[in-house]
């Protein structure tokens, strides 16, 4: 009885608001895929992260007959400060925080360079004798390469300890500026989204003021007052977190899985379906919760006993 | 039933307060007129019994309620033993009779069939059994009035307030209100009804409370319109 009595109020004020409430299924739809759009960035950027960190290394550059900067003098590295650096590599200090190391001579990084820039002009000028031999260091946790770069910077014959981390961390960057702005957008969509629930809520409200205030008189519970326009508003921003998360899975399906995965070589560390259809639930939480909150604060007023 | 005890009443903004220490007594099953030029703190005083106002100072009893200290979420329920009628009918135009009347069932949770049961009784009641599927702009004034009573006792309420009700109707339409509401208030209900009809006052000889910018300056049993003995100062 009651139930019934409820919905028919929910229906009465949405069919007598309807252009408010598409606004606010458009205004909802939009901003939550930012959201989404937000979350499903920051899970790229965490699997790219797991996948590429595990191949980070870090680089142990020894000096060259030309190079100059670090501890180098125009001399190429002796066979005893590489011995040097290697017994650092072994020693107990350093040793825990290694997984494993290479060494590359001249010929190797001469070999990977032409491999590399294969299509650059700049393969004919290279020599092996400039390019540096280096050790390459897996860590067992990536994060612990400053202390790699703080004990062997300073040994004799090495020219450069560098952390292939930051090549990586650039593209994050870059990638958490994308999801900063979405976020951005996506804050000022939804506090628009909120404002216009409030007024749509506080429209209908009006329009039925008369039973507001017998419903009043006669000693109609807050709660069944304000529970008609509170489902008013979380149905409409329900649908519009629907579409968003129907845009999302779409986005992830023909954009991401779709052309992105065929025009990279590496799909491996793409975003698939699944993280789609986590964002999805997130996305119908946020919607429904906001509208409540917003629709319960503007019909608030109307309770005042 | 009802107990002001030096109840004062002031809005924010005025010098003058709306009621001014204010001592009365209303009893069970009593008929009150509660009289006095426009101003005078009538709709103040049914306000405060409502409580959609509380007392600046002082205590209200009502039913056994002290409604000063009543917490927001309670009041709902307190209202549901009160019924008010207005001067102004306040029907829903876009329902019928019927609908009205249960409207006020429905809002505070009654079932179908409680429903079903107790709105022809109380159309019945006042006169309008055969027309429960019209609509409010269908009846004449003294029609829309039972309506708003009928909705306003469809709950058996210990109290009903009424504000003016005879003020848009005719002397034969309020005369056949009056006895409506003489019958209701035999049913054991308390009413309470402001009014500025001199010739209902005078015909009905019931209690009579003058209010005066505020203050009671006359409360007496089968009193008229206008003082016809002593008056009975309020200390």
């Amino acid at each position: 009885m009651r139930l019934g009595l409820i919905l028919g109020e929910v229906g009465n004020g949405l069919r007598r608001n309807v252009s408010m409430v598409i606004s606010v299924i458009l205004v909802t739809f939009i901003s939550l895929t930012f959201v989404g759009a937000a979350i499903l960035l920051q899970f790229q950027i965490a699997q790219m992260k797991g996948y590429w960190y595990d191949r980070a290394q870090v680089a142990v550059y020894m000096c060259t007959a030309v190079d100059t900067s670090g501890n180098c003098t125009q001399t190429e590295a002796t066979p005893e400060q590489i011995a040097g650096v290697e017994a650092a590599l072994q020693s107990e200090t350093l040793a825990p925080y290694i997984e494993r190391y290479e060494y590359e001579t001249h010929q190797q990084a001469y070999d990977n360079f032409q491999v590399q820039f294969a299509d650059s002009p700049l393969r004919d000028f290279v020599t092996p004798e400039t390019l540096n031999e280096s050790f390459r260091v897996n860590l067992i946790d990536p994060s612990d390469a400053d202390i790699l770069i703080e004990s062997l910077s300073g040994q004799a014959g090495v020219e450069s300890v560098q952390d292939q981390r930051g090549y990586l961390d650039q593209i994050f960057s870059v990638l958490n500026a994308a999801s900063v702005t979405a976020v951005g957008v996506a804050a000022l969509m939804l506090i628009a989204a909120v404002l216009l629930i409030a007024t749509t809520i506080r429209l209908s409200a009006f329009s039925r003021r008369r039973e507001l205030g017998i419903m009043r008189l006669v000693g109609a519970s807050n709660r069944f007052i304000q529970t008609p326009f509170i489902l008013e508003g979380v149905f409409a921003s329900l649908i519009g977190s629907l579409l968003a998360g129907g845009a999302i899975v779409a986005i992830v399906q023909f954009f991401i899985r779709g052309t992105l995965a065929s025009s990279l070589p590496q799909t491996t560390t793409l975003i698939g379906l699944n993280d789609a259809l986590v964002v999805v639930p997130i996305l119908l939480v946020v919607g429904a919760a906001l509208a409540a909150a917003s629709a319960g604060v503007a019909i608030s007023r109307y309770l005042r006993v | 039933m009802i107990r002001f005890d030096q109840v004062t009443k002031s809005y924010p903004g005025t010098t003058r307060p709306a009621l001014n220490s204010v001592t009365l007594e209303v009893l069970k099953g009593e008929f009150v007129f509660l009289v006095g030029a426009s101003g005078s703190g009538k709709s103040s005083f049914l306000r405060l019994i409502l409580r959609e106002e509380t007392p600046t100072k002082g205590d209200i009893h009502v039913l056994g309620q002290k409604l000063g200290t009543m917490p927001n979420r309670k009041v709902p329920y307190f209202r549901r033993n009160l019924g008010v009628v207005f001067q102004d009918f306040r029907l829903l135009p876009n329902k019928t009779v019927f609908d009205n009347v249960a409207f006020t069932l429905q809002v505070i949770g009654k079932s179908r069939g409680f429903i079903q049961e107790a709105v022809p009784d109380a159309l019945k009641m006042v006169g309008l059994a055969g027309k429960s599927n019209r609509f409010p702009h269908e009846l004449s004034g003294g029609e829309q009035q039972r309506v708003a009573i009928a909705r306003a006792v469809v709950n058996k309420p210990a109290i009903l307030l009424a504000d003016e009700p005879t003020g848009n109707l005719d002397p034969a339409t309020s005369a056949g209100i009056m006895t409506l509401l003489e019958r209701i208030n035999l049913g054991g209900t308390t009413v309470l009804m402001a009014t500025h009809d001199a010739g209902i006052v005078d015909q009905m000889q019931r209690r009579v409370i003058e209010l005066v910018t505020g203050q009671i300056v006359r409360d007496e049993r089968q009193g008229g319109y206008q003082t016809s003995a002593i008056p009975v100062m309020n200390r």
